[in-house]
């Protein structure tokens, strides 16, 4: 009940000044001072300033100003008298507040520090702290005392801060119900604030009293204790003693202890992994290789690049976010099982396959499940691939295989053995050769052995670590090593197995060390290569078949780079280089047939893992088998370039004799006939002629492996096919190769062909253009459009000091109006002034006149 | 009378005679002296002596010193009882005769000074008989040449055993005026029919001298406004048929006509397909007439089937020729070489220009590109790169036979009917089938002809792409592009540690190739 009452009595006072001033947030409370301009038309677009007005209001508020101000200065308008603040620094605008209270505070020390007397020299002024005399509080100057006391100095009581922040309703509503009955009048916040200080000090200065008693009492505690030690004397020394014994002397174990504790502990050293673990790592490894080789040959990259999304839809957030990846896996099927990417369930699987599998394919599909799922799982078609790569797959595990074996020992171990003789006689350090003479010199003339220790140590001795241009060296080195492999193979009889250990060691080291200048090297020799060619087809249109140093430096490029790139820097200017060799160069003699066949070799070896499909190679080997048979005029007409269906070499590896047919024994072909100027018996080439007639199949075989999944594979097979029947109908040859032509047939045959015909990729709809709205800032409407940024804003400045002027104008019209009213207001009250006081001794005359009269009368009368 | 030795001495010995038959009639006999000279052995010599003869009968022609007329015998001549001047101009029209005729042997002299002498020579003489012409004009302003000179110098030209290509070079430049031109080409004409009917089996060289002569030959490609005259001729007539383009026309079909029509070397067959789109066909006063050669050249094979296709197809084109069997044969000459010859910018340049109609039929088109497309199965790869837009181009030129490459409901086969050992294209049911083809050449080891290929799979742009700059594509420049262009960085590198240098045992190299 009280509370209600004093709401409503605390609302009144405030209410009544807020309705005098009048502001705008209370205009509803007068519907007689509002105005309303009423508007016509509604206008879209415009906007209405003036619709709604307060005039009285905002006149009083003018009236009320005027008063404030010209009012006071017109009556002051004549006195001359002026109020000025003397105080310290009160006008100086440099000096910060805090600055100014030390001054004054300063200044008023020195005012009021007149020293009494001057020979009194312990006068001095006393230090305080928080209002207290520090000396007294050097008095007690109890630890644990400051202890306590910051603690409680620290802590305000509760009902205080309630009442400083914001709780002060609370401490009211608290308090009225005690006190609301002994006291109507409720308090003031001031009150009630200085009653909590003085509560605040009451109970601060019990708690002083407290501990000063507590103090006293322990003082006396101790002296009592003091009086009663003397009579324990003779006990408590000893444990005193042992106490103090026992600490400035700590046990060596136990300073052994904190020693150990503070000292660095050594870090953890990786653990030495295990030949499981180095394996899975190396293996991982390759994986990786391998994922970025597939990507690579499939020449992703380069469509990605392309591939950017040009279309922006409109719910596009063009946060740069593109969903460019499908993370579901697909649900794919394998042996009638699901595929699961569990590693576990896989390696089992390899288990029993290894274990129980004997046959070649059922371990790869083990081996590949394992190594392949997570490609399997990321691309559908790998599925479809898996048939064909079996071979790639096998090519790609034995590595990995051996790669295991190596890292220990294999590849020191056995330069070891074999360099161990040479190792006394040579010396252990050789300057890297500045020119490929200085190389030249070094190896000529040297075992294989030594050479490869000269070019190892040579390498070792400018390793790019030791010194500041080993880097160049060592790539310079690797273009000697070319140049040095070329020189090798142009020999005779060629220096195989120099080439052979040179590449594998030296070559593929430095050029895992410097891609860039390796690459650059072997383009160089191509370039050489196809120069020379191409001056030769330019001159004659043909040209022979260039030496085996570029079929080497081919192989060597087929061993350093990947082949199954999709587009690579070395490797397909390389790939064109042999397809100019196996389409310009005509067969002439057996070692023709001998490089051109190698040719096919390294081109079939470079597609083995991409699986690409070579024209050139199928048109050669074509041309092979001709010339492996007699001359029919029917099987011309296929023919292509380096082959002529009739001439002098068309029948270039027939074998007449039969004899030397009968004594061929199958075997791989040599390196060296390809180079050898040595003219071999006639037994001889037939037996070379039949070994190319069986590599040429061999190799078409692995052709027609490979592409029996192109879609037109059966027009590309169809004239090999006549051949091969051609083949086949003659008997002459030895039973291999009848075995072979009969294995290939049927392979052709075998190859199922599905013709379904193609259709092109639906192209999505072209989306409608959609064009973002034009946005052209609107300063104001109407009249200032259209012309140039200056010239609005000079424009605007125009008006808003036109609009000023003109406001200053009507204030100085007002000011004097107002001026004008009190004027005359003043002169008004001065002559009602004026009129009263007249009036007044008008009366008193007229009084006076009337006494006076009076009195006249009187004495008339009498 | 004495001679003296050496070339000088020989030089002022024909001098002092030339003075002596020139000053007198009565030492007319010296001009024996002078013919015996040009019988000589020595180069000099006869050099000295044709000079000599230039200038003497040179002189005699200016002053009207020879017999005028049809030359009667010289027996008949001396015997008869005539005025002793008529004597001497006859006996002295048959010495210049006999000058003429063994300046026309000269024209074969092995010594090309030799040549080129008598050659001026002859033509001074032309030039001098056609102003003091040596026979009588049958009317007033009756057109008068001296044929007979003249084919006696062409026929030197034509020379059957010798190759005269740098004696016909310098021809040529008589070449230009009208009058030489006009009876160059009869003369050539006459001189074909005679050594042709002269030998059983006509030698090579003459084929040759006979085509550098023809070539040489150009008409003006408007009726001249003033005619150049070899001759000089005070008035010109309009009666003259040599100062007619038409008659010009006229004689230059003749004398190709005549040439064509025997029996041609393979080498020049070639030679004159070359030009014979673009100079020979324009000027003739009925192409049509070329249809027989062309026929027979076409029938050849090869690069000149290809040549004749053009001649033939400008007949078409421009003449309104019907020939149905044009397409068949293009479609003939399409076998594995055409990828390999030295002519296969010209070939696709002008397969090119044939199938660039866009009312060929359906069934036609859809047989070149499949027939194409088989064909690029052997082909290199700077031919892909050409052939692939080739394709691309007759796909896109003709929108019914996009099926070749977008078949959405067709059903599946179980081979490919196109067959390419039928000859008509219109029987090769190319149009039910599909550009397999393609489809295996994405699979191409070239990027480049992998990603031409692949056009296919996304429905064709408009535009046609220009095949003109492929045209001449070499595996040279590809291979130098693909060496220029930049490659990621760093050089991507083989991870497998090589094994040797035949590699891994499995490899192919190591199955088949020993280091041994």
């Amino acid at each position: 009940m009280g509370k209600a009452k004093k709401v409503k009595a605390r609302r009144k006072p405030s209410g009544a000044p807020a309705g005098a001033r009048g502001g705008p947030a209370k205009a509803s409370s007068n519907p007689f001072e509002v105005k309303v301009n009423r508007q016509k038309f509604q206008i879209l677009g415009r906007k209405t300033r003036h619709d709604v007005g307060l005039p009285g209001v905002s006149r009083a508020r003018a009236l009320r100003k005027r008063t404030q101000t010209l009012l006071k200065e017109y009556k002051e308008r004549d006195k001359s008298n002026v109020f000025r603040d003397k105080r310290f620094g009160e006008y100086n605008s440099s000096m910060t507040p805090e600055e100014k209270m030390m001054k004054r505070f300063a200044l008023e020390q020195q005012r009021h520090h007149e020293k009494k007397s001057i020979y009194n020299l312990n006068e001095d002024e006393e230090l305080t702290h928080y209002g207290q005399s520090l000396a007294d509080i050097e008095k007690h100057n109890d630890i644990v005392d400051s202890d306590s006391d910051a603690e409680d100095r620290g802590v305000l009581s509760a009902e205080l801060t309630a009442a400083h922040f914001g709780g002060g309703g609370e401490l009211l509503h608290k308090k009225t119900p005690q006190e609301g009955e002994e006291q109507e009048k409720p308090k003031s916040r001031k009150e009630l604030i200085e009653e909590l200080i003085a509560k605040s000090k009451q109970e601060k200065r019990e708690r002083q009293a407290q501990r000063e008693d507590a103090l006293e009492l322990t003082e006396k505690l101790d002296q009592d204790w003091k009086e009663i030690q003397t009579l324990l004397s003779h006990k408590t020394p000893k444990s005193e003693n042992r106490d103090k014994k026992e600490k400035p002397k700590p046990d060596a174990y136990d300073m052994m202890v904190r020693e150990l504790g503070f000292e660095m502990k050594a870090q953890p050293s990786s653990r030495m992994k295990t030949e499981a673990e180095l394996a899975k790592e190396e293996q991982e490894r390759l994986r990786k290789l391998e994922a970025e080789r597939l990507r690579r040959m499939l020449g992703k990259d380069e469509d990605e690049d392309i591939k950017k999304p040009k279309h922006t839809s409109a719910d596009d957030l063009s946060d740069g976010f593109v969903l460019d990846k499908d993370d579901r896996r697909l649900l794919s099927y394998k042996d009638g099982k699901m595929n699961v990417e569990e590693n576990v369930l896989d390696e089992e699987e390899e288990e029993q396959s290894k274990e129980a599998g004997d046959t070649e394919s059922n371990e790869e599909e083990g081996d590949s499940s394992g190594r392949e799922d997570t490609e399997e799982s990321d691309s559908p078609d790998s599925h479809l691939d898996l048939e064909s790569n079996t071979e790639s797959e096998e090519e790609n595990q034995e590595p990995a295989k051996e790669q295991r074996q190596t890292p220990g020992n294999g590849l020191l171990g056995r330069q070891e053995r074999a360099g161990k003789a040479a190792r006394d006689e040579l010396p252990y350090t050789f300057a890297a050769p500045e020119s490929y003479e200085e190389l030249r010199a070094l190896l000529l003339g040297r075992s294989l052995e030594e050479q490869l220790l000269v070019v190892e140590r040579i390498q070792k001795c400018t390793h790019p670590s030791l010194a500041e241009g080993n880097k160049a060296k060592l790539e310079k080195l690797f273009g000697f090593l070319l140049e040095y492999v070329g020189d090798l193979a142009a020999n005779d009889p060629p220096d195989l197995r120099v080439i052979d250990k040179l590449v594998v060691r030296q070559l593929y080291h430095l050029c895992q060390m410097f891609p860039a200048s390796a690459s650059e090297a072997v383009k160089f020799v191509l370039r050489d290569a196809m120069h020379e060619m191409e001056e030769m087809i330019e001159a004659k249109g043909r040209t022979p078949l260039p030496g085996l140093g570029v079929l080497i430096y081919l192989k060597i490029t087929g061993l350093l780079f990947p082949t199954s790139d999709f587009w690579h820097p070395v490797v397909t200017p390389a790939l064109v280089c042999l397809s100019q060799l196996l389409t310009k160069c005509p067969i002439l003699s057996l070692q023709d047939a001998v490089k051109g066949l190698f040719a096919c070799c390294l081109f079939l070896e470079y597609v083995a893992l991409s699986q690409r499909f070579i024209p050139e190679l199928i048109n050669f080997l074509l041309g092979i088998l001709y010339i492996a048979t007699p001359n029919k005029a029917s099987q011309g007409s296929t023919l292509v370039h380096p082959f002529r269906a009739l001439g002098k070499n068309s029948e270039l590896l027939v074998v007449s004799d039969k004899e030397d047919a009968a004594t061929w024994q199958p075997s791989r072909l040599s390196l060296r006939w390809a180079s050898g100027l040595r003219v071999p018996t006639s037994t001889e080439a037939n037996h070379i002629r039949l070994s190319c007639l069986a590599v040429g199949l061999a190799l078409l075989k692995r052709c027609v492996l490979m592409y029996g999944a192109l879609p037109s594979f059966h027009a590309i097979a169809a004239p090999l096919r006549a051949l091969l029947v051609d083949h086949l109908a003659e008997c002459s040859h030895p039973r291999e190769l009848q075995e072979l032509c009969q294995s290939t047939l049927t392979e052709m045959d075998s190859q199922k062909q599905l013709c379904r015909p193609l259709t092109c990729e639906k192209s999505r709809p072209v989306p409608l253009k959609l064009f973002t709205p034009r946005l052209v800032k609107v300063l104001e409407f109407g009249r200032k459009q259209g012309s140039t940024k200056e010239e609005q804003e000079r424009k605007r400045l125009i008006h808003k000091h036109k609009r000023e002027f003109k406001g200053a104008v009507r204030e100085i019209r007002k000011d004097n109006q107002f001026l004008a009213r009190m004027q005359l207001s003043e002169i008004m009250e001065r002559d009602a002034e004026r009129k009263r006081k007249v009036k007044q001794l008008f009366n008193s005359l007229a009084t006076q006149e009337g006494e006076w009269k009076a009195l006249k009368r009187k004495k008339f009368k009498k | 009378m004495e001679r003296e030795p050496g070339a000088a001495g020989a030089r002022r010995a024909l001098g002092r005679r030339l003075e002596a038959v020139l000053a007198s009639r009565s030492e007319a006999n010296a001009v024996f002296d002078i013919l015996a000279v040009l019988q000589s052995e020595d180069q000099e010599e006869i050099q000295e002596a044709v000079r000599t003869c230039s200038r003497l009968f040179g002189a005699l022609l200016e002053r009207g010193e020879l017999f005028v007329g049809q030359l009667p015998s010289e027996e008949m001549v001396m015997t008869g009882s005539r005025g002793a001047m008529r004597k001497y101009k006859v006996w002295m029209r048959h010495r210049y005769h006999s000058c003429c005729n063994r300046l026309g042997e000269l024209l074969g002299h092995p010594s090309f000074q030799v040549k080129e002498l008598a050659l001026g020579t002859l033509m001074k003489f032309v030039q001098l008989e056609g102003v003091h012409p040596l026979e009588k004009p049958k009317w007033e302003g009756n057109y008068l040449f001296p044929q007979d000179l003249f084919k006696l110098v062409v026929g030197g030209l034509l020379s059957p055993e010798e190759d005269q290509s740098l004696l016909l070079s310098q021809f040529r430049e008589y070449l230009d005026h009208d009058d030489i031109r006009y009876h160059t080409m009869r003369a050539a004409v006459d001189t074909v029919a005679r050594v042709t009917g002269q030998y059983p089996e006509v030698p090579p060289t003459f084929w040759n001298n006979t085509f550098m002569l023809l070539s040489a030959v150009s008409l003006p490609r408007q009726e001249p406004t003033a005619s150049s005259f070899y001759v000089k001729r005070t008035e010109l007539s309009d009666t003259w048929k040599v100062a007619h383009l038409k008659e010009h026309r006229k004689a230059f079909q003749a004398m190709w006509l005549n040439f064509l029509k025997h029996k041609l070397p393979l080498s020049l067959y070639k030679k004159v397909l070359v030009i014979v789109h673009d100079a020979i066909l324009p000027q003739l006063a009925q192409p049509t007439l070329m249809i027989d050669f062309l026929t027979r050249a076409c029938d050849l094979g090869g690069a000149l089937s290809l040549l004749a296709l053009n001649g033939l197809f400008i007949l078409i084109h421009k003449h309104n020729l019907e020939y149905p069997d044009f397409y068949r044969k293009l479609y003939g000459l399409l076998d594995p070489s055409v990828f390999h010859v030295k002519y296969r910018a010209r070939f696709f340049h002008l397969a090119d220009l044939f199938l660039s109609s866009s009312h060929l039929p359906a069934y036609l088109v859809a047989a070149f590109a499949k027939r194409l497309a088989r064909l690029a199965l052997t082909a290199p790869p700077e031919a892909l790169l050409m052939v692939l837009p080739f394709i691309c181009n007759l796909l896109r030129r003709h929108p019914a036979c996009r099926v070749l490459v977008h078949r959405p409901h067709g059903p599946e086969l179980d081979a490919d009917p196109y067959d390419p050992g039928e000859e008509d294209p219109a029987q090769s049911r190319a149009l039910e089938s599909s550009l397999w083809e393609l489809q295996a050449l994405q699979r191409h080891y070239h990027p480049e002809v992998s990603k031409a290929a692949s056009v296919i799979n996304q429905a064709l742009s408009v535009p046609e792409v220009s095949i003109a700059p492929l045209l001449e594509l070499t595996a040279y420049e590809i291979f130098e592009r693909d060496l220029k262009k930049k490659g990621p960085e760093p050089v991507p590198l083989e991870f497998l540690p090589a094994q040797g240098l035949l590699g891994r045992p499995g490899d192919v190299c190591a199955q088949h190739f020993t280091l041994s």
